[in-house]
């Protein structure tokens, strides 16, 4: 197995910290991983993008042109990455703020509404947890429980409260994924 | 050979066991070699031999490791208290000095200096301020006094075209990191004793872990200067102590 | 971890006496994490930042020169100002090391990875005759790695070892296993392994003088033929290269780095299209694997030199092949990392336009 990811967004959505508990969950399960960053800007509110591989095998290239799945939560990251999923991959697309839907057909199309949901809940925070629980669900390239043991390595003691809202969060983002 | 013409009871003055026999590059009448034996003599009196780590600059005093047999590292042009830094924090409790020209220290290692000094780095720097660049033939310093002419001023410094002298060991004294900050001379016999203390003093509180010291010495430069060494140092009493006055800048040693 | 994480805990656990760096895009994560796991509480390092790269550099100087283990971390401009200390340290034949994340040029350029430093880094860099040790990690692992060895080289060779490194290997994160616990050396250890050092001089010896200045020529002629000595010894015993699927290939790509991860891709995809395909990763930059490289490409149809540059190892790499093989160089600038199916088509249209044999 062996899955290359982009994520892409605005700075500030949370896309490098969502890259980065997909890459310790895939770490926890004892796989191969890479977490490449478009670094920068990503501090100062522009678009950040993140190249995450999961791999049973040792991995080649951090940096990719192609993907097996795409995620992306702006116009400018789906404008980007629609052409690069590989045929037969997956996009998903976080529909606020997206006036031109993907239109390939030969790949899966997923529009996730994470930030509706994440205002519902009252907690911004925790959507990019919803995103990452959208793709698991289409696409299991770790297990809960990985990323559960993620969170615990990765965030500071102080927050471990929050683990289970956003295990919370994992779930509910597999529930409002929408095929399109 | 002293040995034999000296009757040991007769010995009033002699050579610090530091100082070795190398005769010295330095021009006659030159302050370096006076300040040089006083380092020698506070190391010495201090019992500090197997501690001392001098650093030497660019300029004349470049070659200071050769004349005090301790440990020396000579460093780039200006970056003596970066050296000295990198040497006492690795080895906090050794005495870690640098010896300093006017253009290595005001010139071209003006950030080094000033950073060390803010800091606080448990050093001491050595400044020797003879208005002029000695080593490379007599150009303009950046404490060329106005109106003092160089190879590089000939008609002598002005404001317009070379901007003014720079005050460091005042700008020194500003920073929260020194500890002792004074301006002396070695011209007079009295004067070398203040010099001496000064010194002994800056070395003690570094090794206290006070902080910086900044002991500078105004000094001649007759070959620089054009001067014999008599009228070098009235040259030195008239002018150089006019806009570099004498005495402590700061001293919260005791405090 | 970061690439740049890891060099930090490498050099805790390697026994480093102390850091002096200056932060910049895209190393800052260097002395970030030092400055985070506070060893001056447990090893004893020191870390501190500096006013600026020159003076880092001088208080590696001034540090190596005391005999203690001590490096400091930079991205291309902050390394090109400290190029007058590591010319200062390799004429007073002091070991360190310093770490290079490169980003692009030429000046401010860009804070996006690069190896435009090559050139600079493989001829010594600074004023006069000298070469520093170059070692090129190509993942995190390596940085880990690569931190003890550059050390260990450094104090072998009494030389400045340089870990040259690009924003991507110290900006990406993947697994590590970080190496064994070695303790900081005893004052005791220093004198040994140090007799040269200046820390005080004890009543047993003479003084200790670090300088790289001679005025005499004859004196000075004596010493550079010392060092260009001590560089043939480099190049004799610490030539470090890794290679891949180069048996059965009719073509290769010669890559170090980041690149040479990128270029293993593009190997893949190149021998999914039917086209046989070896890497040539030189580890060692200088020393360059120029022998070694010669031998692996006698009679192969092409040689692809892929770079994130305007074409600098391919020097290195014509000159060990002096014209037995056709030699191309691919790169992109600008702080663009190219993606591994752009290095497949520089290499079928090097096949295309007959510069490579068919």
């Amino acid at each position: 197995m062996k899955k290359e990811i982009i994520i892409s967004g605005f700075g500030g959505q949370g896309v490098l910290s969502m890259g980065k508990i997909l890459a310790y969950s895939g770490l926890m399960e004892d796989k191969e991983v890479t977490w490449m960053p478009a670094y920068g800007p990503e501090q100062r509110g522009g678009t950040a993008n993140v190249t995450v591989i999961v791999s049973d095998e040792r991995i080649s290239s951090p940096v990719l042109s192609k993907y097996d799945i795409a995620i992306v939560l702006n116009q400018p990251s789906l404008d980007k990455f629609e052409s690069r999923v590989k045929p037969g991959g997956i996009l998903i697309y976080e529909g606020n703020g997206i006036i031109n839907p993907p239109t390939r057909t030969d790949i899966d199309i997923y529009r996730i509404d994470a930030m509706d949901k994440a205002a519902e809940l009252k907690n911004t925070k925790v959507f990019n947890m919803i995103v990452l629980g959208g793709m698991l669900k289409v696409s299991p390239v770790v297990s809960e429980n990985g990323v559960e043991k993620a969170l615990f390595k990765t965030l500071p003691e102080r927050h471990h409260k929050l683990i289970p809202l956003n295990m919370e969060a994992i779930k509910i983002g597999g529930d409002i994924m929408q095929k399109q | 050979m002293k040995e034999d013409i000296i009757a040991p009871e007769n010995l009033v003055y002699e050579k610090p066991s530091l100082m070795n026999d190398t005769p010295m590059h330095y021009c006659p009448g030159c302050s370096h070699g006076v300040v040089h034996k006083l380092v020698a003599e506070v190391i010495e009196e201090m019992g500090m031999q197997d501690k001392a780590v001098g650093v030497s600059p660019v300029g004349c005093s470049v070659f200071a490791y050769r004349y005090i047999d301790i440990d020396w590292s000579e460093a780039a042009h200006g970056r003596a208290p970066a050296v000295a830094t990198g040497i006492k924090r690795c080895w906090p409790d050794r005495l870690v000095f640098t010896y300093q020209g006017d253009g290595d220290l005001a010139c071209i290692g003006t950030a080094e200096t000033i950073h060390a000094l803010n800091r606080g780095e448990n050093i001491t720097i050595i400044f020797i301020n003879n208005a002029i660049y000695g080593m490379t033939g007599g150009q303009m310093a950046p404490t060329t006094l106005l109106g003092q002419k160089t190879v590089t001023c000939p008609y002598g410094r002005t404001p317009e075209l070379h901007g003014y002298p720079l005050k460091m060991t005042e700008i020194a004294a500003t920073l929260q990191g020194t500890c002792y900050v004074t301006r002396q001379s070695v011209d007079t016999v009295a004067a070398i004793r203040s010099a001496k203390k000064a010194i002994r003093k800056a070395f003690e509180a570094s090794m206290q872990g006070k902080g910086s010291s900044l002991v500078e010495i105004t000094s001649t430069c007759n070959s620089g200067w054009k001067l014999s060494p008599v009228k070098a140092n009235e040259w030195l009493r008239e002018k150089m102590f006019e806009f570099y006055p004498k005495g402590d800048l700061k001293n919260t040693i005791d405090e | 971890m970061k690439g740049n994480e890891a060099i930090a805990h490498a050099a805790i656990r390697c026994g480093c006496d102390a850091y002096f760096g200056y932060p910049i895009t895209p190393q800052s994560e260097v002395i970030e994490t030092l400055a985070e796991l506070k060893p001056w509480e447990t090893t004893g390092m020191v870390v501190l930042q500096a006013e600026s790269e020159v003076a880092s550099i001088n208080m590696v100087y001034g540090a190596a020169g005391a005999g203690k283990k001590v490096f400091t971390s930079s991205s291309s401009p902050g390394v090109a100002l400290m190029q007058e200390g590591i010319s200062y340290m390799a004429g007073a034949e002091l070991p360190g090391v310093f770490i290079n994340v490169q980003r692009g040029g030429p000046g401010l350029g860009t804070i996006q990875p690069s190896q435009s430093d090559y050139f600079q880094s493989t001829r010594g860099g600074g004023n006069g005759d000298y070469y520093v040790i170059v070692l090129a990690p190509s993942s995190v692992q390596e940085m880990a790695d690569f931190m003890d060895l550059a050390f260990t080289l450094a104090f072998k060779y009494r030389m400045p070892a340089m870990i040259l490194s690009d924003g991507v290997i110290g900006q990406m994160m993947e697994k590590v296993v970080l190496p064994p616990v070695k303790p900081r050396r005893t004052e005791e250890e220093i004198k040994k392994e140090c007799p040269w050092a200046t820390f005080g001089r004890t009543p047993d010896r003479k003084p200790n003088i670090i300088t790289s200045l001679e005025l005499q020529p004859e004196v000075m002629e004596i010493r550079n033929q010392k060092l260009l000595k001590k560089y043939e010894l480099v190049k004799e015993n610490e030539v470090r290269y890794e290679t891949s699927q180069c048996e059965d290939a009719d073509y290769l790509f010669v890559a170090f780095g980041s690149a040479a991860r990128i270029s293993e891709k593009a190997m893949e995809l190149a021998r999914e299209d039917g086209l046989k395909v070896g890497l040539f990763r030189p580890i060692t930059l200088w020393p360059f694997p120029d022998k070694q490289l010669e031998a692996l490409a006698k009679g192969k149809k092409g040689v692809l030199s892929v770079e994130i540059n305007a074409g600098q190892m391919v020097e290195d790499v014509r000159l060990a092949t002096h014209g037995t093989v056709p030699v191309e160089h691919f790169g992109r600038l600008g702080g663009i990392v190219p993606d591994p199916e752009e290095i497949v088509n520089s290499l079928k249209e090097n096949i295309k336009s007959g510069r490579f044999n068919g």
